[in-house]
């Protein structure tokens, strides 16, 4: 019987089922950081427990590392205990930790990709809810909690059930100037923020054929943002080309046995899908949020929504609360909202291709007075990419001050925040109401190259016009 | 490790309204620099419940005829966001032992179950006539019975759903899988030593 990729993993990982219906599921590959690990370590200390398998256990530091702070100790010293919390774990549980000092350290969901671990037909669980990325590559990719974490260290498995899968297939061919954020947030906007729930994502269609393994990283990436927990694409061609010679990439003859392992993998022509879901590619346009929640998105040339033409009662509430926190007019072209700060940089769309497109434009243009401005590499790998390119002097001529790598203000646990109600034009993920590490700091998310659009006319701008693309 | 059998929970409840509470607000971020869970519950709805400046907004978890309240009820979509187990740990934390939803996200629906917290959705209505019993008398004890999948308030009751597995689990003690996990290692050596890239 054709299975889906999902099925296929699933039951290659699934050890037993336990009393209550769920299936105690192997997770081949476990990513840690130092926010949702510390306390797992603490509990696997409290159970006289081990790490059952070092080897496919990998740290990084991501979310607290400032950006703009090399030396230890940190200004912080909640951020420097974290780190130190995390180092002290990894070397008495011999996990392998991609510390600053190794040349390899960035946001966990670009150091995964960028060193071959993440691999086709693979498993792979880390404490946040961006884990989905890694389903790019066809793997299944979980976001899990801290008690979880300590499940997966101390036995390489979790308790869950399955999934349903929805296809979602875009077909066509994207118009100039749009992007894989687009493509993503437009699939948020018409299934909505929970649409997914108890789904994985299958993407496909020829759009996703056509993307390059950072687009397909950048969907799955938010997968979450519409529920669904899990996203992928079918593992083809271009993922094999992009993991051939990476650090833990197969080498020699384990190479071509693994790629005929991985194709075995990909969904069956004529599997079942639980639903299936299909849009025109040239139906998305650049897509902006003007809302607290991903869902809450428009094309950059529709207006604002007005709770007096909303069509449900939710729907009117949810847009008068929107707004209220957006400090937005209901019924204004989005076009032309004054922003405060650019930010350029997350799991989302941290990656060397993010910078390359936005550099393509920017090259000779100017940051408007007054506008903050920050490009933050996803890794130190990408920021060394970026610098032998010259991408980081385009940038920082700009007017973008360049960082080191780390998740940055994308949820500021570091020092890079929003100020009270500033207005933030960004390449992350959530917008939800003081992400970005103002309790009334704003967040319009959108592509890369439509924040470089903003950041040099100090507004939302669509970037078609401003960098007269076509 | 015994675990309790969570078959109900009672208490009195709290109504905090809204679709798509997300975990950022549950907990804000930087209330995540910590090792430990410790000393969350004061952090709960944190920037709801105070104005930039420090002050109180009258958060309903606030109001004194809440305090001490064991049952959280909500809106659609509660805990969406990120993975942060910081979410479930500081309603715990804050005193709470049952959460009344529209519906949650998964995540956080699977990081409550973990912590014997069971989440039970219930239809809007339902909930609005929960909300209304609170309002009208704060000190009312509401049941959650899980085992029976149904509220119970004063001389009314409304059904509620929840996942069989987490219901399972939840009223026979195993909400906590670690115990059943472990007991499964051997047989996990043997599925990994199926999966070529599992050799060490």
């Amino acid at each position: 019987m054709p299975k889906s990729l999902f099925e296929k993993v699933w039951e290659a990982h699934s050890v037993r089922k336990l009393a209550n219906g769920q299936t105690q599921l192997l997770i081949g590959t476990h990513l840690i950081h130092e926010v949702t690990s510390p306390q797992a370590f603490g509990m696997l200390r409290d159970l006289g427990l081990k790490v059952l398998m070092p080897h496919r256990t990998f740290a990084t530091v991501d979310h607290i590392v400032p950006t703009n702070e090399l030396v230890e100790p940190y200004q912080d010293p909640l951020a420097q205990a974290m780190m130190d919390e995390l180092r002290k774990n990894c070397a008495q549980f011999g996990v392998t930790f991609f510390d600053r000092a190794t040349g390899k350290q960035g946001i966990v969901h670009i150091v995964g990709p960028e060193q071959g671990i993440t691999q086709p037909g693979t498993t792979i669980a880390c404490g946040d809810s961006h884990t989905s990325t890694h389903g790019a590559f066809g793997a299944i990719a979980f976001g899990i909690g801290t008690s979880q974490v300590r499940d997966v260290l101390a036995t390489q498995t979790m308790a869950l059930g399955a999934l349903k899968v929805r296809r979602i297939e875009v077909n066509g061919k994207l118009r100039p100037g749009v992007y894989a954020k687009d493509v993503i947030l437009h699939i948020i906007r018409v299934l909505g923020v929970n649409g997914g729930t108890g789904f994985a994502y299958e993407y496909a269609g020829s759009v996703f054929d056509g993307f390059s393994m950072e687009e397909r990283m950048t969907v799955c990436n938010m997968s979450i943002e519409g529920g669904a927990r899990v996203g992928y694409v079918n593992p083809d061609a271009t993922t094999f080309a992009y993991l051939k010679g990476r650090p833990y990439s197969p080498q020699g003859t384990a190479w071509d046995t693994a790629v005929a392992n991985w194709k075995s993998f990909a969904s069956d022509p004529g599997c079942r899908y639980d639903d299936v879901v299909k849009i025109d590619a040239a139906d998305i346009a650049p897509t902006v949020t003007w809302g607290i929640n991903p869902g809450q998105g428009i094309s950059i040339t529709e207006n604002i929504p007005d709770p007096a033409t909303a069509t449900t009662d939710d729907d009117k509430a949810g847009i008068i609360e929107a707004l209220a926190y957006m400090k937005l007019p209901a019924g204004a072209p989005i076009k032309g909202t004054k922003i405060n700060v650019a930010f350029l940089g997350s799991c989302t769309n941290g990656r060397l291709s993010d910078f390359q497109e936005v550099a393509k434009y920017i090259k000779g243009r100017k940051v408007a007075p007054g506008i903050r401005a920050i490009a933050v590499p996803g890794s130190q790998i990408v920021a060394l990419q970026c610098e032998k390119l010259g991408l980081d002097k385009i940038l920082a001529e700009a007017g973008f001050e360049w960082r080191a790598a780390g998740c940055s203000m994308c949820l500021a646990m570091n020092p890079d925040k929003l100020i009270g109600d500033e207005l933030c034009a960004s390449s992350s993920n959530r917008n939800f109401k003081g992400r970005q590490g103002s309790v009334t700091g704003r967040t319009v998310l959108m592509s890369p190259v439509m924040v470089a659009a903003a950041a040099v006319t100090g507004h939302v701008a669509d970037a078609r016009e401003v960098f007269a693309v076509n | 490790m015994a675990l309790d059998n969570i078959t109900q929970v009672s208490g009195r409840g709290v109504y905090v309204p809204g679709n798509d509470i997300d975990t950022d607000r549950i907990i804000p971020a930087r209330f995540m620099k910590c090792v430990t869970f410790d000393g969350l519950g004061e952090f709960l709805f944190f920037d709801v419940r105070h104005t930039p400046e420090g002050k109180p907004t009258g958060h309903p978890i606030d109001r004194p005829e809440h305090k001490g309240a064991k049952i959280l009820l909500s809106g659609a979509n509660f805990g969406c966001g990120s993975s942060r187990e910081h979410a479930p740990q500081a309603i715990h934390k804050a005193g709470f032992r049952a959460v009344i939803a529209e519906n949650f996200a998964e995540i956080f629906f699977g990081n409550s179950t973990t912590l014997g917290i069971p989440c039970v959705n219930a239809a809007r209505e339902d909930i609005a006539k929960v909300a209304a019993a609170i309002a009208a008398n704060p000190a009312l004890e509401i049941t959650v019975d899980v085992a029976a999948l149904e509220v119970r308030f004063g001389s009314d009751k409304i059904k509620v759903t929840q996942r069989e597995t987490a219901r399972d689990a939840l009223v026979n003690g195993r909400w906590d899988a670690i115990g059943e996990l472990l007991d499964g290692v051997p047989a996990v050596k043997a599925t990994a030593a199926k999966l070529p890239y599992l050799a060490a």
